[in-house]
């Protein structure tokens, strides 16, 4: 009997080894395959209900509570919402507007929705559970196949021929080669300090054990929980969750780049979107949050896989608290955060973590305000920049050149 | 400092999170099929005829005086006189409608029709919930489904009911006692023709002295 940890690894191997040897390295990449296949859409699915559910409650509303099982009156508390909305999507029209550039709007979904379930594919999800160890180029790969979602957001948008879907892409492009500059950043000091590109080996190094009962995962160190937080930032930017879902603005846009999609490609888009957030959370886990280890050595019964799907999981619903509570940003805060904020305090956080690699002799007592210091400086300086451009809009224009009206009660 | 604004909103989104599922009241919605919020007393909807007694079929109110179908704004009422009469619930000869048609797809709720139905036969109803897949058919409602007892209107509308049936009362009392006088003026009529039959061709042209009414035939 093998531990629950290892259970998924000891049942592929036990399928793999009923293949006759020629074809098991095939076979084993097919159950890998289909296990991201089957595994994330089916969070996706429990996501959008979640978050539906969650939305709701943040506005003082009871959320989606009547789908259940069809002719019963059982209801599963609404959970059967994605069936619905999975066959409501399925069975709609697939309507291409008549000037749209067929092929290409016919493609763009599907580049969305492959490089997000490639980049799903080096993530450690639990002790020896990697679909993909890439030794070299692991982390590497994934910001690459992850840049290749804006082909698909430019595609989408210029086939279209709609300005709205032009507008949409065009702002996400903007916005998301803004933030991969940020997203990029504030992960290399994990690569400073691991000395390896591999997700494999950076979640392995975070088992190691520090203050006695803990896991040292990187986010608790100074420039680990810097770096963690401007991810998060980067990362919600990259993936078009509010408050960055400028790309997307009903208010503004309809619906972005996709607003001439329907039906099943329409899904994908959705789909797509879900998976490149499950991606940038795994990443995040992976790179800040120990991966599949456990904060404390004394909860290391619990499997390594329900670590990382729980982390993951806690980072999705961060991002619906979130987005319960942020309003967009506009173009400009949007751009201005990206290059004034958060690069320069990811290049701090670049020194930081230096510091920190070469003062590993030092006494905590030094080593930890120091760092500390280090980064609130930067923070608290260009906050200061801040506070004057996150205030209402002051049109100098467009002043009204009209007296004021006297006022009646004077 | 920078990021005090997003961490207090969190707090407070979070907060409103929680409290849904501690404080009732942070969680207003009713969920209608199953819950019902109480409609307010002025709540209205379509009309109905009102029925005195059990039998709506005899207790109708409505004498197919016409009045509500020649003011109906819309023109969704539709009603044929019957060509007999029948004895009312007050026991009087009257006129009733053969047929009495809403047509509630068109009609537009504005009450004149109560407003100017002389018999309060006809009232507003609360009942809203009309959704059907036969479009024409199910919303022309007929008189047997217009029909709804007193007993409903008092329940629906308790103030306006009681109004309604103060001036009913009111309404009854006059007409019973100008019975009652005129009745009297009659037997007066006829002891006056007793007691002139002699001379009854000079008398008779003119109307009796002082009777309370012109002719006793007139009716209510």
């Amino acid at each position: 009997m093998t531990s629950p940890d290892q259970i998924f690894v000891s049942a592929k191997e036990w399928l793999v080894a009923l293949f006759p040897a020629a074809l098991q390295p095939m076979v084993g990449a097919l159950v890998s395959i289909a296990a991201i296949v089957a595994v994330y859409p089916a969070i996706f699915a429990l996501t959008t209900v979640v978050e539906r559910k969650l939305l709701a409650r943040f506005q003082n509303r009871p959320g989606p509570n009547r789908v259940g099982i069809p002719f019963t009156k059982i209801r599963l508390a609404g959970f059967g919402q994605f069936a619905a909305d999975g066959i409501k999507s399925l069975t709609k029209e697939d309507i291409v507007p008549r000037d749209a550039d067929r092929v290409v709007h016919f493609a763009a979904p599907i580049v969305l929705v492959v490089p997000a379930l490639l980049a799903l594919s080096v993530l450690p999800v639990g002790r020896n559970m990697a679909a993909l160890d890439l030794r070299e180029t692991g982390l590497l790969f994934f910001f690459a196949i992850g840049a290749s979602t804006e082909l698909s957001v430019f595609m989408a948008g210029w086939s279209s021929r709609n300005k709205y879907s032009l507008l949409g892409a065009m702002r996400g492009i903007a916005q998301m080669l803004a933030y991969e500059i940020p997203l990029i950043l504030s992960s290399i000091p994990v690569v400073m300090i691991a000395g390896s590109l591999s997700l494999v080996s950076i979640a392995e190094r975070q088992s190691a054990v520090q203050w006695g009962v803990f896991h040292s995962w990187h986010v608790f160190t100074p420039w680990g929980l810097a770096g963690f937080l401007l991810f998060l930032v980067a990362a919600c930017a990259e993936s078009n969750r509010t408050p960055f879902d400028l790309p997307e603005a009903e208010s503004e846009l309809v619906a972005g780049y996709f607003t001439e999609y329907s039906g099943f490609k329409f899904a994908l888009f959705f789909l797509g979107e879900y998976l490149g957030l499950f991606a940038v959370a795994g990443v995040a886990t992976t790179l800040f949050l120990g991966g599949w280890n456990a904060p404390f050595t004394f909860l290391d019964w619990i499997p390594s896989w329900m670590w990382f799907f729980g982390k993951l999981g806690s980072l999705v619903l961060f991002s619906v608290w979130l987005r319960a509570t942020l309003p967009r940003l506009r173009v400009d805060q949007l751009m201005d955060v990206a290059w004034k904020y958060l690069l320069p305090m990811s290049l701090a956080n670049l020194v930081v973590a230096g510091l920190w690699h070469f003062t590993a002799a030092w006494p905590a007592a030094l080593r930890w305000p120091l760092s500390l210091a280090l980064l609130a400086a930067p923070h608290l300086l260009l906050g200061r920049g801040f506070q004057k451009r996150f205030g209402p809009r002051v049109y100098r224009y467009a002043a009204d050149p009209r007296p004021a009206p006297a006022n009646p009660a004077a | 400092m920078l990021g005090q604004g997003i961490a207090k909103g969190l707090l407070q989104t979070a907060r409103n999170l929680v409290a849904t599922y501690v404080d009732k009241d942070r969680l207003p919605t009713i969920e209608y099929p199953e819950e019902r919020q109480k409609l307010p007393e002025a709540t209205r909807q379509f009309p109905f005829l009102v029925h005195d007694g059990d039998d709506p079929s005899k207790g109708l109110r409505c004498v197919a005086c016409q009045i509500c179908e020649k003011e109906c704004p819309p023109k969704c009422i539709y009603i044929v006189k019957s060509k007999d009469k029948r004895v009312d619930y007050k026991g009087q000869t009257q006129f009733y409608p053969a047929v009495f048609d809403i047509d509630v797809s068109v009609c537009m709720s504005c009450q004149i029709c109560v407003e100017v139905c002389p018999f309060e036969a006809i009232k507003m109803d609360t009942a809203f919930e009309f959704s059907t897949p036969d479009r024409f058919g199910a919303l022309l409602l007929d008189k047997h489904r217009l029909a709804k007892s007193a007993a409903h209107y008092r329940e629906i509308h308790p103030a306006d009911a009681a109004e309604s049936d103060a001036v009913m009362a009111a309404e009854s009392a006059k007409a019973e006692a100008k019975a009652k006088g005129d009745a009297e003026a009659k037997a007066k009529a006829a002891a006056a023709k007793l007691a002139a039959v002699p001379n009854v061709s000079p008398e008779a042209q003119l109307p009796p002295p002082n009777s309370g009414s012109d002719s006793p035939t007139m009716p209510m």
